[in-house]
């Protein structure tokens, strides 16, 4: 009827835009390019088939390395977060004194730029002057000590832990909002019927908890595969290419003018993120309709 | 001490030593950036010999603090109002008029959550269009990034806003401009909070777009100067320090402030239903 009175389409056209023209036709049209020799050192683009594709996927190169750090890294974070982050929010849900101090200060990191929290880990994990080793050599375990950030064992560990102790109150801010939303009488119906905590948590909280886990691995897995500042700003993907991930190897690309590959190691990205995008995007239209 | 004291005690402890471990690298940086540069050069837990506050000026003079702070606030503040005004109007369309089309818009945007960017061709469209190396660029494309995000909880909200309204309003000759600005977004206030202040902070935290996009040091935002900073006086930990704490000020300011919009919005897709 007159419905499209009311509710104009051109209300939406303005974010469709921007959406299309910044985010869809780059990501696109970088299917095409990614078949190309483009670069910053002659004008001329040729198609070379899936040349870049081949550099990339064949062995010969880091490229693969690239992409299991990404792989680990992600897989490490949610892991680790979600892990924590419940744990955490066990913790503050019920009979804490100062519940909300304690909230307010595990969730501070999430708000401060990765940028800053790079720098200030740069400083904490220095070898000799570091917070870190510092704080082992008073507690007498100097032999725990390490050159956190540059040796090749412990490089990538590190930004994990750094990535984990920025994002573990994030996650932990989301599962407590999810436990508010479980009704207390089943917790005690199961404790009078003897049901011991673990148990409790195991057959009730769990169960009850997954759709705000799936939410925070969602999350944790499009920011993981995304990540770059972290890496960017702690090792630069050193020593070596120890720590180097897909983001950190395109940003070199851009540098050095090797679009094409660049543009193919993007679209790999793109295109992997967007199919898993589409399954997201279709489980949240279902959990909509229920 | 009854058992159950006893954990409480034990659990309280815990939970404390928690919160030092996330909040003592915060104060470590608080504290060297009110020593001298030789006794920040330890960086260690140690308190300041003597206060110098002297640290700041310095550091807003040589790191032109207030030319990046002026470009931080400038492109969060500009981007996510045009962000959240475009994000609203979408959400209200695809949320009261569910036609085939609507749909496949939405989810469409919401693929967008996913999307990474690809900054080689964003690199040619945004030269293309004359947006690189330019203020009003950088202020687009930080639009552009939030609008799936900002869609997403706003269509949520739109929802809990009586259809009613529409009908009222549209019976009292309101037209659908007036209709939306005059009756809706007023009625969408606490949610569009929530939005403004998620997308301010991502974009003021934002490094990675202005590090391909903007070249000229009087264009960058404090991420980027801070970091600039950081390699030119790595020597001087407490001019480090400074900076650090004058760069997340605005944030940590902001999100003691809006606490409790930043959570709500943050948790607005977990817990419905």
């Amino acid at each position: 009827m007159r419905a499209n009175k009311i509710y104009p389409f051109y209300f939406s056209l303005g974010a469709m835009l921007l959406y299309v023209v910044l985010m869809v036709i780059p990501g696109v049209a970088g299917i095409l390019y990614s078949f190309t020799d483009w670069n910053s050192y002659s004008a001329a683009v040729h198609w070379i088939g899936a040349d870049n594709f081949k550099e990339i996927f064949s062995g010969d190169n880091m490229y693969l390395g690239f992409i299991k750090n990404t792989l680990i890294f992600t897989v490490a974070t949610i892991v680790l977060k979600t892990a924590i982050g419940f744990f955490l929010a066990l913790l503050l849900n019920r009979g804490l004194a100062l519940k909300n101090v304690h909230r307010a200060i595990l969730f501070l990191p999430a708000v401060v730029p990765m940028l800053i929290v790079g720098l200030i880990f740069k400083s904490v994990l220095h070898p000799d002057t570091g917070l870190l080793n510092e704080f082992l050599r008073t507690i007498g375990l100097e032999s725990l000590t390490r050159h956190w950030l540059t040796d090749l064992d412990w490089a990538f560990k590190s930004i994990i832990g750094v990535d984990v102790w920025k994002g573990a109150g994030y996650i932990m801010v989301i599962l407590l909002a999810g436990l508010q939303t479980i009704p207390k009488d089943y917790d005690e119906a199961a404790e009078i019927d003897g049901a011991g905590y673990w148990s409790r948590i195991r057959h009730i909280t769990v169960p009850l908890l997954v759709p705000a886990l799936m939410i925070t691995i969602i999350l944790n897995l499009l920011y993981g595969l995304k990540v770059f500042d972290a890496v960017y700003v702690l090792t630069n993907g050193g020593p070596g290419y120890a720590t180097e991930v897909m983001f950190t190897g395109v940003f070199k690309e851009f540098s050095m003018g090797r679009y094409g590959v660049g543009t193919a190691l993007s679209t790999t990205l793109f295109l992997f993120m967007t199919i898993v995008g589409y399954f997201v995007v279709r489980w949240m239209g279902k959990e909509e309709n229920h | 001490m009854s058992r159950k004291g006893a954990w409480a005690v034990v659990k309280n402890a815990f939970v404390w030593c928690i919160s030092l471990v996330v909040v003592a690298p915060l104060v470590l940086i608080v504290i060297n950036s009110l020593k001298d540069a030789s006794q920040a050069s330890s960086m260690g837990m140690d308190l300041p010999k003597a206060l110098h506050f002297d640290n700041f000026s310095t550091v807003i003079e040589k790191g032109k603090l207030y030319n990046s702070l002026w470009n931080s606030v400038l492109y969060a503040g500009a981007s996510t109002i045009l962000c959240v005004v475009l994000a609203a109007m979408a959400a209200y369309v695809y949320s009261r008029r569910r036609s085939k089309w609507n749909k496949f818009s939405y989810m469409f945007i919401l693929l967008g959550l996913a999307m990474p960017l690809n900054y080689f061709t964003l690199m040619k469209t945004m030269q293309m269009l004359h947006l690189v190396n330019s203020q009003l660029g950088i202020i687009i494309l930080y639009a552009a990034v939030q609008i799936p995000f900002s869609v997403f909880i706003l269509y949520g909200f739109v929802g809990g806003v009586p259809k009613e309204l529409d009908e009222a309003g549209t019976i009292d000759g309101c037209g659908p401009n007036r209709l939306f600005f005059s009756i809706i977004f007023p009625l969408l206030k606490p949610s569009i909070v929530t939005v403004f202040i998620l997308a301010f902070l991502n974009s003021w935290n934002e490094f990675t777009m202005p590090l391909y996009f903007l070249n000229s040091a009087s264009q960058w935002p404090m991420t980027l100067s801070v970091y600039n900073f950081f390699g030119q006086f790595q020597m001087s930990w407490n001019l480090v320090s400074a900076d650090i704490v004058l760069t997340s000020l605005p944030v940590v300011v902001l999100y003691l402030i809006g606490q409790r919009f930043i959570i709500d919005g943050m948790t607005a897709g977990s817990v419905k239903g």
